[in-house]
C-alpha cells in the first residue's frame, strides 16, 4: 500500500564549523482531512446510488367476455380461491363457496404457499389422462423440462385471487408472485363478490382486526 | 516527584492506511452501483423473484404511490422520437379541449411526466420543469366514473403507432387494490392485455418447482 517517508523533522548532522545548512523542514502531511473527503463522498454514493436494478415481472389480463359461451370451463374440484383483505388478511377456498360459509378459511402468507402446494398435488393426483395430454407431455420432455409429466395435469389447476378493497398492491403481488412461484399454469384475478367480502369482515371482527 | 519520569510515547497515529481503505470503499461504490434515476415521487416497489430486466424500450411508464396517486409518463427509446410526445399532448388537447398553447405543448415535450387531472392541466404546463417537480401533483383521476388515464393511454397509442409499445405499471407496496384495478381498467378500456410491473428482486425460496426449474437451466416462458 502507499507509503510515505518520513524525511528531515529531525536535526541534520553536524557539519564542520563555518557551514551554513538550510533547516529542514518536515515533509509530514497530516492525511486526517483526506480521510474526511473519502468518507464523505462514499455516504454521497451510499444516498444517491442503487445496488439492485429493478426487475419485471409480466402480467397478462384475459379479456372481458361479453359471451358466456366463449369463458374457458373451469372444473370446479381443481379450482382455489384466494381472497385479500386488511392488514395483510388472506382467506381461501376450494370449488364453489357454500352457502354457510363452512369451506371460507383463513391463511397467512407464508402458509398459502403450502396450501396451493398441496391443492395443486391433489389436481395432478386426480386427474384424467386424455390423448390431447399425451402430446403437452411429450413437447415438455422434449423442451427439458423436470416437471414434463405434470405439463397436462397442472391445466386442471386455477387459482382465482379475488383482492377487496383494503388489500394493498404488496398482497397482491405477492400472490400474482406465488403463481410464479410454484408454477401455477392458471390463474385470475378478478373483483370479489358482497357475498365473500361480508364472510371477510365477519372473521376480521371476530379476530380483532380494525 | 520529580526523579521518577514516566517514559511518554507519541499519540500521533498515521492516517495513511485509512485513506486507502476510504478509497477502496469508494471505488467499490463506484463501480458497483448505479445512480437512482431522479423521479418526483417516493415509490417503493414491491419484491418479487421475476428475474427479467428492465429494457430501455418505447414506454408507456405508469406510477401510483401509497396514497394513489397516478402518474403518467412517456419515454421513447431513441431521442430523436421525443417528437412523439408532442403527438400525444396534441392528441389529449384535441380529445379535451384543453386549449393548450405551442409554449405549453413544447413544455410538456422535455418532460413528460404528468399527475394532475385535465382541469389542473394547463396550469401545471405554465411551469418550468423545476417548478413541476416541486409542485404536489394531486394524481390522475382512475375511479371508473372518471377514468382519465384511459384518455392518456389512448393518447399514447395514437403517438406510437408503428412502434411496439411496453406498459410499465410502477406501485408503491401500500397502495391500494382499488388505485391498481384503475390502472388495469384503464389499460382495458384501451384494448391493453399486456403489462410489466416494475418490481425489486428477491431469491427463489429453496425446493419450491420454480428453484427446481431454474435449476435445471431452463427458460421461463411463463
Amino acid at each position: 500500500m502507499a507509503d510515505i517517508d518520513v524525511s528531515g523533522g529531525d536535526s541534520g548532522h553536524k557539519k564542520g564549523p563555518g557551514v551554513k545548512k538550510a533547516k529542514k523542514l518536515s515533509t509530514r502531511v497530516d492525511m486526517t482531512p483526506m480521510v474526511d473527503l473519502g468518507f464523505l463522498l462514499i455516504t454521497f454514493f451510499i444516498f444517491t446510488t442503487t445496488m439492485s436494478t429493478p426487475s419485471t415481472m409480466k402480467l397478462f389480463m384475459p379479456k372481458d367476455e361479453k359471451d358466456p359461451k366463449d369463458l374457458t370451463e373451469v372444473k370446479q374440484s381443481g379450482a382455489l380461491t384466494v381472497l385479500l383483505g386488511k392488514d395483510n388478511g388472506i382467506y381461501y377456498y376450494e370449488g364453489q363457496l357454500e352457502p354457510d360459509g363452512s369451506n371460507f378459511k383463513s391463511s397467512t402468507y407464508k402458509e398459502i404457499r403450502d396450501e396451493i402446494i398441496k391443492k395443486k398435488k391433489e389436481v395432478i393426483a386426480a386427474h384424467a389422462h386424455s390423448p390431447a395430454c399425451e402430446k403437452l407431455q411429450k413437447d415438455a420432455q422434449e423442451k427439458g423440462d423436470p416437471n414434463w409429466k405434470d405439463a397436462c395435469r397442472d391445466r386442471d389447476f386455477v387459482v382465482v385471487i379475488k383482492p377487496n378493497k383494503e388489500a394493498t398492491y404488496k398482497n397482491t403481488v405477492d400472490i400474482l408472485d406465488e403463481m410464479t412461484i410454484n408454477q401455477v399454469k392458471r390463474f385470475a384475478l378478478v373483483d370479489i363478490t358482497d357475498d365473500e367480502n361480508m364472510l371477510i369482515k365477519a372473521t376480521e371482527q371476530s379476530n380483532g382486526v380494525q | 516527584m520529580p526523579s521518577v519520569k514516566i517514559p511518554r510515547k507519541s499519540t500521533v497515529t498515521d492516517m495513511t492506511p485509512f485513506v486507502d481503505v476510504a478509497f477502496l470503499i469508494l471505488a467499490f461504490f463506484m463501480l458497483a452501483t448505479k445512480f437512482k434515476p431522479p423521479a418526483p415521487i417516493e415509490i417503493t416497489t414491491p419484491k418479487s423473484v421475476s428475474s427479467e430486466k428492465l429494457k430501455e424500450n418505447d414506454a408507456v411508464l405508469i406510477e401510483f404511490d401509497s396514497t394513489g396517486r397516478v402518474y403518467f409518463t412517456m419515454n421513447t427509446k431513441k431521442a430523436s422520437d421525443i417528437d412523439l410526445r408532442r403527438d400525444l399532448i396534441n392528441e389529449v388537447n384535441k380529445n379535451r379541449n384543453l386549449g393548450l398553447t405551442e409554449a405549453e405543448m413544447q413544455n410538456f415535450k422535455n418532460y413528460s411526466t404528468v399527475g394532475s387531472p385535465f382541469s389542473q392541466l394547463k396550469a401545471l404546463l405554465a411551469l418550468s420543469k423545476d417548478e413541476r417537480n416541486k409542485v404536489k401533483q394531486p394524481g390522475i383521476p382512475v375511479d371508473s366514473a372518471n377514468n382519465e388515464l384511459a384518455t392518456w393511454i389512448g393518447a399514447a397509442k395514437v403517438a406510437f403507432q408503428g412502434h411496439q409499445v411496453i406498459y410499465m405499471l410502477k406501485g408503491d407496496n401500500n397502495a391500494k387494490y382499488p388505485s391498481f384495478k384503475g390502472v388495469i381498467e384503464a389499460l382495458k378500456s384501451n384494448e391493453e392485455f399486456k403489462y410489466k410491473l416494475i418490481t425489486d428482486p428477491k431469491a427463489v425460496p429453496y425446493g419450491t418447482d420454480l428453484y427446481v426449474k431454474r435449476q435445471s437451466g431452463k427458460s421461463e416462458d411463463e
